[in-house]
C-alpha cells in the first residue's frame, strides 16, 4: 500500500548522516514518496499537516534483528503485537530470522509470513531463510526457491551449524547465486551447554560459562572458508572484543563481511546479572566492560555496520525460572532508538552518526534503497520528540514480549510518529 | 541497587542464600548461636522449643539423603514439624513449574523452606517470590553455593584453629563444580582469613576465580606447603573419564590427598572433606580416618550450625 495523501511534515530537524541533512526544513510527501526538501512542489496542497516542531524527523529505522514469532509461537508473540511494537519504535524495516515453529525452511511459509505482513500495511518484513532444512545443519535448503518467495538471504540463527564440511558448502553453495550468508559466530561445541560469560561474574555465580574463544574460533572458521568460497556473509551479534579485532582484520583484507551488536551488547554487560537476573540472559552472553567498550569502538570506527535490537519476546513463565533454565533475549523493537540513543550519548557519538547504524547502515547492507532522507526516496520515515522521557512498563510496550532489563526505569526518546511509504502508520 | 536479597531492611537475616554479602559480625553470631547448639546434641533429651508450631519444608529439587537428613534433624530439635519433598520424583515432572510448587506449599502455611536444586540461583528466586516471613535455607543451588557447609566448614576451622587471622587454607579438586568451595571461600575472606588457596588442574579452576581473592596452584604440593587447613572437595564420578579428568587414577596420582602430600602442610593441620567421601580417588583411607581428620566431627557440627542458621532467620 501507497499512502495516496499528500502529507507535509513542518518545523522538524531532519537528520540524515548519509546525505550530509541535519536542519530544520518542510518535507513534502506525494505516492510513497519523498518529493520534496526545503520547497513545496509547484501546485503543491497538502492533505495533512504534521508538525513537527522540536522533534527530529529521520528515515525509519532499519531492524536487522526482530523475532515475530509467528508461525508457531504465537503464545510468545504475535505478528500483529510485533508489528506493530516495530511502528511503535519507528522501526518501517525489519528482517526476521527463520527460527519460528515450523522454521522458515520452504517457500510456502516465506510467501505466507509476507502476505500476512503485508496485510497489516506497517513495516515492510525481509524474511531470512533457512541456511538449513529446520535448522538442523545437516541438509541444505533450497535457496533459490526461498529467494524467488521473498528471502534476502539464510541463516542457522541461534543454531550454529557444527558439521563445517556443512557449513563449508551451505557457503559455497549461496556464493554460486551471491546470496549473502548470515552467520551468528559461535562455535558449538565450546558454547555448549553454557549460560553466561566465562568470566569472573560465571565463575562466583556458579553459571557455567561461554568462553569469548566460542565465539572466536567460529568467526576464524567463517574468515577461513569466506577466502575459499567466496561467499558473502553478515556475521549477527557480536560479543567480544578479540571478535571484533578479527572482524577489523577481515574487513582489512577486503572479504565482503558485514556485522552487527545487538543494542544490548552495547550498553550492559555480565555485572549487571546481579543475584540471577534472567532479563539479562542473552545470546550471545553478556560479556565484561572491556568487551562492552570494545564493541562500541567498533560502531564508531565502522567495523560494526550496524546497531539492532535482536528483539526475542519471551513469555513471563520463561523468564520466571532459575537463570540456567530462562530462555535468552529481550524485547527491542520499541527500545532500539532510546537504547541507540542512550549508547550514543554514553559514548559521544553524535545522534546523526548513531542513526546512520540503525537507518543507512543496515539500508546498505541489505541493499535496500531505503534508510535515507533524500527527493525520489520511499517515503519512510520515523518522528520522535528526543527530549520526551518515558517510563517503560509492562503497559507501554505493544510488544508481547514485556521482558526487559530496562523496565520499570526511564528512557529518553519517544517515536511520536512512524510513516511507512507515505502513509501514517502510527501515531503516539 | 539497594535490593539485598538475604537481609531485611532494617539489616537482620530473613534468608540465608549465600555466604557472599554476610557480615563478619553475622556470620560471627551464627557461629557463637551454634555453640549453644552443640551441647543440645549431647543432652538426653536433644531438644528445644525455638521453633515449635512451626513447619519447615525441605524441598529437594535433586536427591540427597544426607544433607536432607541433617536438616531434618536440625529442625526437629528444634520442636519444628518437618515435612520432606522429593520434588524431582513428583511434581516437575508432571510439568509444575518451580514456582508454582513454591505457592502450593506456601498455602499449606510453610513457615521455612530448605531448597536445594541443580540450578544456580534457583534459591535467589524463590526467596524473591515468598510471602514475607517464609524463611527460605539454601541446602545448595547448583555450582553456586551451600553456605549451611560453608558455615559449618568455619565452625569446624574456628573449633580448631581458634581465629583465622593467620590461617593458610587450601581448597583442593573439583573447584569449577563445587558450591561448597565458594560458599568456603566468601566466608573465609569475610573472616579475615589471609591466605586462601584452591589446588587443582586447570580443567576445574573455574576462570578468573583469583578474583574471588584467592591463589591458584596446579601443584598440590606446593599448594599445601604450611597450610594449616586442607578441603578436600569430592569429585563426581560422571567428570572422569572424559575431557575434564582422564582417570581416577590420574586424578588421584596429582590430586588426591595422601600422607607425603599432607607432610608438606603443617604438622598440625586439619583435613576436612564435606562428604560422601570418594575414599581412592581425592583422598586417601589413611588419611581419611587418620588423626588430623575432622570429617566426622564436621558431620556433628553441621547439625548445630543449621540449628543456629534456623533459628536466626526465624527470629527466635
Amino acid at each position: 500500500m501507497k499512502g495516496s495523501m499528500k502529507i507535509e511534515i513542518n518545523n522538524g530537524r531532519l537528520v540524515d548522516a548519509e546525505n550530509h541533512l541535519d536542519q530544520v526544513q518542510p518535507l513534502y510527501l506525494a505516492d510513497g514518496k519523498i518529493v520534496a526538501i526545503g520547497r513545496a512542489p509547484e501546485g503543491w496542497k497538502a492533505g495533512k499537516v504534521i508538525d513537527a516542531a522540536g522533534k527530529i524527523v529521520c528515515p525509519g529505522l532499519i531492524d536487522l534483528c526482530a523475532r515475530l514469532r509467528e508461525p508457531g509461537l504465537e503464545h510468545k508473540a504475535t505478528l500483529e503485537s510485533e508489528m506493530l511494537a516495530a511502528v511503535a519504535g519507528g522501526v518501517t524495516s525489519l528482517v526476521c530470522p527463520p527460527d519460528t515453529d515450523p522454521v522458515l525452511d520452504e517457500p510456502g511459509l516465506v510467501e505466507m509470513l509476507k502476505r500476512r505482513a503485508a496485510a497489516l500495511n506497517q513495516a515492510h518484513v525481509y524474511p531470512l531463510g533457512a541456511l538449513t532444512a529446520g535448522l538442523r545443519g545437516g541438509q541444505l535448503s533450497e535457496m533459490v526457491e526461498l529467494t524467488e518467495a521473498g528471502c534476502v538471504g539464510f541463516t542457522n540463527g541461534d543454531k550454529p551449524i557444527a558439521d563445517t564440511v556443512v557449513l563449508y558448502r551451505a557457503m559455497q553453495y549461496a556464493a554460486t547465486y551471491g546470496y549473502c550468508v548470515w552467520l551468528r559466530p559461535e562455535d558449538a561445541h565450546l558454547a555448549r551447554g553454557g549460560m553466561a560469560h566465562d568470566g569472573e561474574v560465571a565463575s562466583r555465580l556458579g553459571l557455567a560459562g561461554i568462553p569469548v574463544s566460542a565465539e572466536t574460533v567460529a568467526i576464524s572458521t567463517i574468515v577461513t572458508l569466506m577466502r575459499d568460497t567466496g561467499a558473502r556473509v553478515h556475521l549477527a551479534r557480536l560479543s567480544s572484543r578479540l571478535g571484533v579485532d578479527l572482524v577489523r582484520a577481515a574487513k582489512a583484507e577486503g572479504l565482503p563481511l558485514t556485522c552487527d551488536v545487538g543494542v544490548h551488547h552495547l550498553l550492559l554487560t555480565d555485572r549487571d546479572i546481579g543475584y540471577f537476573d534472567s532479563h539479562y540472559r542473552f545470546t550471545p552472553p553478556l560479556r565484561s566492560p572491556s568487551d562492552r567498550d570494545a564493541l562500541s569502538r567498533g560502531v564508531i570506527d565502522g567495523t560494526i555496520d550496524a546497531i539492532c535490537s535482536d528483539h526475542t519476546p519471551v513469555d513471563e513463565d520463561a523468564k520466571n525460572v532459575p537463570f540456567g533454565e530462562a530462555e535468552p533475549g529481550a524485547t527491542g523493537l520499541e527500545l532500539l532508538l532510546p537504547l541507540t540513543l542512550k549508547w550514543a550519548e554514553q559514548a559521544g557519538v553524535s545522534i546523526a552518526a548513531a542513526l546512520q547504524k540503525i537507518t543507512a547502515g543496515p539500508a546498505g547492507l541489505l541493499g535496500l534503497d531505503a534508510g535515507k532522507i533524500a527527493v525520489a526516496a520511499r517515503a519512510d520515515l520515523c518522528i520522535f520528540d528526543p527530549a520526551a522521557f518515558w517510563a517503560l512498563t509492562p503497559q507501554t510496550l505493544r510488544s508481547q514480549g514485556k521482558n526487559s532489563p530496562w523496565l520499570r526505569r526511564e528512557l529518553q526518546a519517544r517515536v511520536t510518529h512512524t510513516l511507512v511509504n507515505g502513509a501514517l502508520v502510527f501515531k503516539a | 541497587m539497594s535490593y539485598h536479597p538475604q537481609l531485611s531492611a532494617d539489616g537482620k537475616l530473613k534468608h540465608l542464600l549465600s555466604t557472599e554479602g554476610l557480615s563478619r559480625a553475622m556470620i560471627e553470631s551464627i557461629l557463637e548461636t551454634a555453640d549453644q547448639f552443640v551441647s543440645v546434641g549431647n543432652r538426653e533429651v536433644k531438644k528445644v522449643p525455638l521453633l515449635r508450631g512451626k513447619s519447615v519444608f525441605n524441598l529437594f529439587f535433586e536427591n540427597s539423603t544426607r544433607t536432607r537428613t541433617t536438616f531434618e534433624i536440625a529442625a526437629k530439635r528444634l520442636s519444628a514439624d518437618v515435612i520432606n519433598l522429593n520434588i524431582n520424583a513428583s511434581s516437575t515432572s508432571k510439568g509444575e513449574s518451580l514456582l508454582d510448587t513454591i505457592d502450593n506449599l506456601s498455602a499449606m502455611n510453610a513457615d521455612m523452606f530448605i531448597v536445594r536444586h541443580a540450578e544456580a540461583g534457583a534459591a535467589h528466586l524463590i526467596a524473591q517470590h515468598v510471602k514475607p516471613g517464609i524463611a527460605v535455607i539454601n541446602a545448595g543451588d547448583g555450582r553456586h553455593a551451600h553456605p549451611t557447609q560453608g558455615l559449618l566448614d568455619m565452625y569446624t576451622m574456628r573449633h580448631y584453629k581458634k581465629s583465622f587471622h593467620h590461617l593458610s587454607v587450601a581448597i583442593v579438586g573439583d573447584v569449577l563444580h563445587s558450591r561448597v568451595a565458594r560458599s568456603d571461600i566468601h566466608a573465609l575472606t569475610t573472616l579475615g582469613c589471609p591466605d586462601v588457596r584452591v589446588i587443582g588442574p586447570k580443567t576445574l579452576i573455574p576462570t578468573e576465580v583469583e578474583r574471588m581473592g584467592v591463589s591458584v596452584f596446579h601443584d598440590m604440593y606446593r599448594g599445601l606447603e604450611g597450610c594449616d587447613v586442607v578441603i578436600m572437595l569430592r569429585v563426581q564420578n560422571e567428570r572422569m573419564n572424559g575431557a575434564l579428568l582422564p582417570s581416577a587414577h590420574e586424578f588421584f596420582k596429582s590430586y588426591g590427598l595422601t600422607s607425603e602430600k599432607l607432610a608438606r602442610a603443617k604438622p598440625d593441620a586439619i583435613v576436612m572433606h564435606p562428604g560422601p567421601m570418594n575414599r581412592g580417588v581425592e583422598i586417601d583411607s589413611p588419611i581419611a580416618d587418620g588423626r588430623q581428620s575432622v570429617i566426622l566431627p564436621q558431620v556433628t557440627f553441621g547439625i548445630a550450625v543449621r540449628m543456629a542458621v534456623m533459628a536466626t532467620v526465624k527470629g527466635a
